[in-house]
């Protein structure tokens, strides 16, 4: 625990110390407004809540998530320090997470900076705050989620453009299976069980009650069984490239 | 120590060390000489914990390096080729990091990163980011790293490429410093440096093992006497 702690430290102060983690954070509060504000019509609705803002977050996720997992794993082998870092008296495991969490508690802290969103909405009426604090908790797994995606792609190349892209291809994938545009589409040629399957492995459809608010343990499972699997296909990759 | 026992690694058909088997004992400089592709790196980074053999074991300090590479790692400094780095960690802030992964604690640790600043004579630059150093000081933070936790064996790969003849000179006197109770293995193609460190070398050509001797013994291989034309000799 205390190597994790310590490879988590590194990467998080490393994400400060380029102007990327400032970029990011400006971007996503952009789009975040934008989304939130305009197209959500967050006002013009007339209802004291979060739900416009929470129902688009998966989408902005979409490009921002990868962006900043991209360079976990890449960079490294890109500059050639993940050799130094590997041999180190450390297992695959406790980089992974270390990172891993570094991710996340910086993609936190950009979701913490989206207050202002909520306390015009506590400005303006009487919202069921129990239900935002909630539904923020959710959206912090589902950004584990696409995160751990985002690790995953990251150890496959040393690239950062093709670990981003296919991060962003991977997590609109498991994001649209749950569309009702997609699941009609499978319904058209394909079992139910499948459809169901399918559906049921979709981020969106694990979203649905946590941007109205609603926690359910099952949702918050389903993020945290993402978040291992993807970790631990993440260091599958790594050690399988040091017996390539 | 440092054993390997028929050390293989083969990638997609390209046999990069082929059945490499020999030891370092304490207080050995073993040189680990050979033309460039011939397989150095490749051993050193299997030893280290890098890549995985194909066949074959090594052990670190008697530990397997297959199945107690935790062990292996902890009882080893290594310096990778190139001496790669974090560009944006100040000198200071990445020496802290190590330290943290050795696990060192309280004075033992202010003791070591004291003695490996000094000794590297990092001072002037502590505060700055490693990416804006010289060539030079980048290679003196690589070897600061190796040394912190005051390992029982060394590897080091070409640990004064791209250094000029005054750090050169520094580094081997290093090296000869520290060499008495540890066991230490350095890649090299500068044939001095063997004369100059090194209490043994061994010389690897494709992969194979063509020559271990001490430095005077494998001039004798040569009717010149010189570690130049054994070296043209054996490993062409």
């Amino acid at each position: 625990m205390k190597t994790v702690a310590i490879i988590m430290r590194r990467e998080l102060a490393s994400y400060f110390a380029t102007p990327l983690a400032y970029v990011v954070i400006v971007i996503f509060l952009f789009f975040v407004n934008l989304f939130a504000f305009s197209f959500g019509a967050l006002f013009e609705r007339g209802q004291a809540d979060m739900t416009p803002f929470f129902t688009f977050l998966p989408w902005l996720y979409l490009f921002l998530i990868p962006a900043v997992s991209m360079r976990l794993w890449a960079e490294e082998r890109r500059n050639g320090s993940i050799e130094l870092l590997l041999t180190q008296p450390l297992t695959l495991w406790q980089a992974v997470l270390g990172k891993f969490l570094a991710a996340w508690i910086f993609v936190g802290l950009a979701l913490a900076l989206t207050f202002p969103v909520w306390i015009t909405v506590n400005y303006l009426g009487n919202p069921d705050n129990g239900a935002i604090v909630a539904a923020y908790l959710g959206s912090l797994f589902v950004a584990g989620g696409f995160l751990a995606v985002g690790s995953f792609t990251s150890t496959l190349t040393k690239n950062q453009l093709i670990a981003f892209l296919v991060a962003m291809l991977l997590c609109f994938l498991l994001l649209i299976a749950g569309y009702p545009a997609a699941i009609d589409w499978f319904q058209s040629w394909a079992p139910q069980w499948l459809v169901g399957g399918v559906a049921s492995l979709s981020f969106l459809t694990h979203f649905e009650n946590i941007a109205k608010g609603v926690l359910d343990l099952r949702d918050v499972l389903y993020y945290a069984l993402v978040i291992v699997f993807f970790l631990l296909a993440s260091t599958v990759v790594l050690d399988a490239r040091k017996s390539r | 120590m440092i054993k390997t026992q028929n050390l293989t690694k083969n990638y997609d058909g390209l046999l990069a060390v082929d059945d490499l088997t020999f030891s370092v004992e304490p207080g050995e400089v073993l040189g680990f000489l050979g033309p460039n592709g011939a397989g150095k790196s490749t051993t050193m980074r299997m030893l280290a914990g890098f890549i995985t053999p194909t066949s074959g074991t090594g052990s670190i300090c008697g530990h397997d390096i297959a199945t107690e590479p935790l062990a292996a790692k902890a009882a080893l400094g290594y310096l990778p080729e190139g001496a790669p780095h974090y560009g944006e960690m100040t000198v200071g802030g990445f020496l802290d990091f190590i330290a943290d992964l050795r696990g060192l604690e309280g004075t033992q640790r202010t003791t070591r990163l004291d003695y490996v600043i000094g000794r590297l004579q990092l001072e002037p630059v502590i505060a700055q980011t490693i990416e804006t150093l010289s060539k030079g000081f980048k290679r003196r933070v690589g070897l600061a790293q190796a040394i912190v936790h005051d390992p029982k064996v060394l590897i080091l790969d070409e640990p004064t490429d791209g250094l000029d003849p005054l750090q050169k000179h520094e580094v081997r006197t290093l090296i000869g410093e520290i060499a008495r109770e540890k066991t230490i293995v350095i890649s090299t193609h500068i044939l001095e440096e063997v004369d100059a460190v090194c209490t043994r070398a061994i010389i690897v050509a494709r992969g194979r093992l063509v020559a271990d001797d001490t430095p005077a013994g494998l001039k004798k291989l040569a009717p010149s006497g010189r570690l130049e034309d054994v070296f043209r000799a054996v490993a062409a």
